[in-house]
Order: structure tokens, then sequence, then C-alpha cells
């Protein structure tokens, strides 16, 4: 049957993943967000498998906040990003290599 | 091998799938639509294991709010696609090194460390009539209240950042200024002025 170990195999890979993602795509910042909301997701997998495992429904409660702050940074970090882009007409991670505003 | 379990394995197929299309994809509104797969995908996954709350939000503000957000700046940015595709293969051998390495030792602990009996027991089944809803919403509003409350606040300064980063003033810009014309009375606007009547010639 499926269960538990099922659940974080699934999530393990799926993090796993994402770390592939974040090596491959160096340059372009907008994937790297994308696999972070990926590896976010993984995370909260583990969350509901265990939280069913356990039979305690705050582990799903938790995913519910995580799923809050993910969403706000997303959208903070969309924004970031448009602002540069704005300004240096590119969002390639390699060419931002100044601090200087 | 029961319905549920072939139910579990299709949607992790698609589900990985989905996620290697994001990580490989050339075109990132292609990587986007793959993200929104894999997002429904867990959904699915999510519903399977009984957990329906969490999986409707998910549809509802990941695939619904979050991911519309992404294709809206992709589409925005409009991103030197060729510029993207060159860089892929450098870095390549040495992170899919990487994640293969992780991913075995990962998947081989879950499966040692775990005691073996309970390597394919399944989660116990709700009781009938329960709500994963009111379960949760009967936690969250009573144990939770405050990090619910704070998570509120996180999501106002997520609005408040996410304008005040992107909102520009353009130099020589004609608007009105509102809370002048409000503000305004009739003495700043008309002069009454006092004077004998003149005689006429």
């Amino acid at each position: 049957m499926i269960g538990l170990h099922h659940y974080l195999t699934l999530s393990a890979i799926l993090f796993v993943l994402s770390i592939a993602g974040i090596f491959l795509n160096r340059r372009n910042l907008i994937l790297l967000l994308m696999c972070i909301e990926l590896m976010l997701l993984a995370v909260n997998f583990n969350f509901v498998a265990f939280s069913r495992h356990l039979g305690d429904d705050t582990g799903q409660v938790f995913v519910f906040f995580i799923l809050t702050v993910a969403a706000a940074e997303a959208a903070i970090g969309l924004a970031i990003l448009v602002v540069l882009f704005r300004n240096r007409r590119s969002i390639n991670v390699q060419e931002l290599n100044s601090m200087k505003g | 091998m029961t319905f549920q379990a072939i139910l579990f394995y299709l949607f992790s197929v698609v589900l990985i799938g989905a996620a290697v299309g994001v990580v490989f994809a050339r075109n990132p509104v292609h990587a986007v639509m793959f993200l929104v797969l894999a997002f429904f995908q867990s959904a699915m996954l999510w519903i399977l294991a009984q957990a329906e709350f969490l999986g409707i939000v998910l549809v509802l503000v990941y695939v619904g709010a979050v991911m519309v957000l992404f294709l809206f700046v992709v589409m925005m940015l409009d991103v030197n696609v060729e510029a993207v595709k060159r860089s892929l293969t450098r870095y390549a051998p040495l992170g899919i090194a990487v994640a293969a390495v992780m991913a075995l030792e990962l998947v081989q602990l879950i499966w040692a460390r775990g005691s073996v009996k309970d390597a394919g027991v399944a989660f116990a089944p709700y009781p009938e009539g329960y709500s994963n809803t009111r379960a949760l919403g009967s936690v969250l509003y009573t144990q939770h209240v405050y990090a619910f409350e704070v998570a509120a606040v996180i999501l106002l300064l997520a609005i408040v950042a996410a304008i005040t980063l992107t909102m520009r003033k353009r130099p020589g810009l004609k608007v009105q200024n509102i809370a002048r014309q409000v503000a305004v009375r009739a003495k700043d606007r008309i002069r009454v002025v006092k004077m004998d009547s003149e005689k006429k010639r």
C-alpha cells in the first residue's frame, strides 16, 4: 500500500530535481525562483505525509503557513525582478556583478 | 495493486516529469506551464492522501494566483531565450552528478531508516463523517490564531513591498494634485475689490 515512505521518496526526488535546476539554470533568475517554489513544494509534501502518518493536523496547518510565506516571497521576488529588469534590461545572474545602485 | 496505488504512481510520474520539464525547459513560458502542471499533480496527490483542504488551496492560490503572476512577469519581461539557451551545458554534468548522489542517499535513508513494518502501511483512513476543512479550521482559529494573524501581516507586507518596489514616478508627467484641488477655498481663487464707483464720462 501507499504510505509514508512512498510520499517521502517522491518528495526527496522532487527536492533533488529542484536543486539540480538551481545548478543548471544559473543564468536565468526567474527559473531560479521557480526552482525555489518547487523546493518548497517538496518540503510541503513531507509535512503532509508526516501529518497523515502521525494523525496530527498541525502539520497541515504548517503547510498552510508555508504556502502563505511562499506566496509573499514570490510576489516580492518578482517585484524585485521587474525593477531589476527595468534598470539593467537583463535578468542574467552573471551580469549582476555590481552592488552599486 | 489497488486502484489508489495505481493513481499514486500515475500522478507521481506526471509530477516528476513536470519537474524535469521545469528544470530543462528552454523557454521560460514552457517552464511556468510545467510548474503549473507540477502544482496540479501535487494537489491531486494531497487529495489522494485525504488532505483535501490543502489540495484545493494549492490549486486556487498557487495555480490561480502565484503561477499567473509568474506567467505575467515572464511575458512582460520578454527575456532573450537564445542567450539563456547557450549557458545550460557548462554546469550540467556537475549539477546532475550532485543531484544523483543526493537522490540516491535520501531514498536509501528513507527506506533503510524507517522501520520495516511501517514501510508498506497506508495512512490510517479518517473516520466516517470526518471533514478535513473543519478539522484544520478548528485548529487554525484556536491554537494557531496568533500565527494566523502574523500570516495576514506578512501578506500585507508583501502587498506594500511589491507596490513600493515597482511604483515609479516619471519626471514631467502631467497629473492633477487632488489634495490641493480639494483644499482650495473660494478666497484663494477670487478677490473681492472694494472701490468707489466711477462717474460716467
